[in-house]
């Protein structure tokens, strides 16, 4: 009862404004907290016998890759809510999940690519898990394009929902055949996360890491979707502007 | 200055659109184009204007400037406005007036004239169908161009629209301009009758 | 020299502006040598070496690709007739948005070069080399595609059979761009050569272009 009730309080955008507004200062700050805490302890993470300091790019490599992953699920859920529920707020949560999720995946890239120069001795090499967050990111870019060619936002919206449960469906596919192309050509990959193995020593910061980066999508995403929801009043104020009658 | 045409004949698409039309306008002359639809009404401004090359007989300007073709003296005011949705009303406005070039006046002026100041820095985008059609008489009025082609230009005004264009007209006739209108209804304005394709 | 300067103002704030298609170029572009690891298989080596070759192929088909509503997009709103009106010389004019696109949609694609090379592990010399021949060359691929975008105006067609029309005319550029990259990377040639003749395409380029698809776009008016 109390859920549905909040649920439907919060697809009146007025509503949600002023609930951001009172939540959101609490947000960043618990953010940077537990940052602040994770960086920490990351910082004083023993070395790895084997990769040296550089096993502490985990910290910030695994948090991302994760998110990058955990945005298409958020944006796949706000499709459907776009799609079929016909939520209000789902296309303004699906518009602004995008770009941060596209950041994420990039520095999933980037770090993932500065973990591998130490043993690769290149910055970039075709390993299978890294060519799929590269393809996660072209969809992220392509899904932005979307939304930026088309100047009026309800009609994008359904464009982008349908092509982010295509994506959604088409991820675990791609992830499939990625792999199957990579074993195909080299033998085992040089580079393999420790897994369940993994010692206390960094399981601990790794998992601090990611609840602060989780917390961090949840305070952007939560600033995103009130300046869309503000963009999108500037406009409808904009068009009433426009067919005004000259004074 | 006197534009005038001696049997002008149009082929488009291998049909003769236009049959060895004469007409005569001067200085401070209106000349109100009627016909059916398919008449040609649209063939002829768009010869005037250039865009489609005489098959037969010729059209010509005296006392223009000498320098320029009648193309380059000439507005053309057709369905399509011209205006980039993604730009603003001003942005639009001051693309042409640097563009077209020679004679000009002041863009914002202009544009409280035609009364859609209010919006000027909007994207176009917003404007109706009236709103862009207003914006398209001021693009007219900012690059002062001696003739004017005007294609239906009161469609999709309401009626402050068409007195605003009757005076605007006014002005550029008294101002000794040449204006040559493609017309169902009537302008307005005292001007010359051309009926075409009236026999067919 | 006002009127110019307005209309390419004009053009590249429209690309880049909502709706705008000037990044999507840049897009296509990393998807195509994206594409082609997979095409290839990920073995380093052969894709340093083929690597010029892939930054070359999907640079001509991100730059010629885009062009495609160069001219339609000012046909379909009158802009065109207006343009044809104006006291600027229509080749000026079609040079005019032919340099527009160019900076829209050709610089972010030689920006977008060395971000590509680390993926092909081209290194940095080899990059730079890459860029150069790019920076170089994609003017004349623009300004040849220009002709095509024209002549799509006049057939009221666009797309694919813009690109059959336009890619044939590109293959010199291609042959001498990536001949020049190579050059620079493994020799045996003198780099000198292939990117001389390469500069010279783009300049022949430069007034073959636009006085062509003035030609075409008079045909295309009525």
């Amino acid at each position: 009862m109390t859920l549905t009730t909040t649920l439907t309080d919060l697809a009146n955008p007025t509503r949600f404004l002023s609930l951001t507004a009172r939540v959101l200062p609490w947000l960043t700050a618990a953010t940077a907290i537990l940052l602040a805490i994770g960086l920490y302890q990351s910082a004083m993470a023993p070395d790895d016998y084997q990769q040296g300091a550089t096993v502490k790019i985990m910290f910030i490599h695994v948090p991302n890759a994760w998110l990058a992953m955990f945005v298409w699920g958020v944006m796949s859920v706000a499709a459907l809510g776009t799609l079929v529920w016909r939520h209000p707020l789902a296309d303004v949560a699906a518009k602004a999940a995008a770009p941060i999720g596209a950041a994420f995946t990039f520095l999933a890239l980037v770090t993932g690519s500065l973990w591998g120069r130490p043993m690769w001795g290149t910055y970039w090499e075709w390993d299978a898990r890294l060519t799929s967050v590269l393809i996660l990111f072209l969809m992220y870019l392509g899904l932005m394009a979307l939304w930026r060619a088309v100047e009026d936002p309800s009609r994008a919206a359904r464009a982008a929902a349908v092509l982010t449960l295509v994506g959604a469906l088409n991820l675990p596919i791609i992830k499939f055949s990625v792999d199957w192309w990579n074993t195909l050509h080299q033998p085992a990959s040089v580079f393999r996360m420790g897994g369940p193995t993994l010692d206390r020593a960094f399981l601990i910061p790794l998992l601090v890491m990611a609840v602060a980066f989780s917390l961090l999508f949840v305070t952007l995403h939560l600033a995103a979707m009130r300046n869309e929801i503000l963009r999108r009043r500037v406009r409808s104020l904009q068009m009433m502007q426009a067919s005004r009658k000259a004074a | 200055m006197q534009l005038s045409g001696r049997g002008v004949r149009c082929v488009r698409g291998g049909r003769e659109v236009l049959s060895g039309l004469d007409f005569t306008v001067s200085s401070g002359e209106a000349l109100a184009v009627t016909g059916a639809n398919g008449s040609g009404k649209t063939s002829l401004l768009r010869t005037i204007a250039g865009h489609v090359a005489v098959t037969g007989g010729s059209i010509g300007l005296e006392g223009g400037e000498p320098e320029l073709t009648l193309a380059e003296q000439a507005h053309y005011l057709g369905h399509r406005d011209a205006m980039k949705p993604a730009l603003s009303v001003l942005e639009n406005l001051l693309f042409w007036r640097d563009f077209l070039g020679g004679e000009i006046s002041d863009a914002g002026q202009c544009l409280k004239l035609v009364g859609i100041e209010h919006a000027k820095n909007l994207p176009a985008a917003y404007l109706s169908a009236g709103q862009r059609r207003r914006l398209s008489i001021a693009r007219l009025l900012t690059v002062r161009r001696p003739i004017w082609l005007l294609d239906e230009p009161t469609s999709a005004l309401d009626s402050d629209g068409q007195t605003l264009f009757v005076g605007v007209t006014r002005d550029h006739l008294a101002r000794g301009g040449i204006v040559v209108a493609a017309t169902h209804a009537p302008l307005g304005i005292e001007a010359k009758q051309l009926r075409i394709g009236g026999a067919r | 020299m006002t009127a110019l300067a307005a209309l390419i103002k004009r053009d590249v704030q429209i690309a880049l502006r909502v709706g705008g298609g000037a990044l999507i170029g840049v897009l296509f572009f990393l998807t195509v040598v994206v594409l082609m690891p997979f095409a290839i298989g990920p073995d380093l080596a052969l894709l340093t070496r083929l690597g010029p070759a892939i930054l070359w192929l999907g640079a001509l088909l991100a730059s010629l690709l885009t062009l495609d509503r160069l001219f339609m997009a000012d046909h379909d709103d009158g802009s065109l007739d207006l343009i044809a009106m104006s006291r600027t010389p229509l080749e000026l004019s079609c040079a005019a948005k032919a340099l527009a696109h160019w900076l829209a949609a050709g610089v972010p694609l030689i920006v977008a070069t060395p971000v590509l090379g680390l993926l092909l592990n081209l290194d940095a010399g080899s990059t730079l080399a890459v860029a150069l021949t790019l920076l170089v060359g994609t003017p004349a691929l623009t300004f040849t595609g220009i002709i095509g975008a024209a002549l799509a105006v006049t057939l009221h067609r666009g797309g694919l059979l813009l690109a059959v029309l336009v890619l044939p005319l590109s293959i010199p550029v291609l042959i001498f761009g990536v001949a020049a990259s190579e050059a620079a990377i493994s020799g045996p040639v003198s780099f000198g050569t292939p990117f001389s003749i390469l500069a010279a395409l783009s300049l022949i380029s430069f007034v073959v272009g636009p006085f062509a698809a003035a030609a075409s776009l008079r045909q295309g008016l009525d």
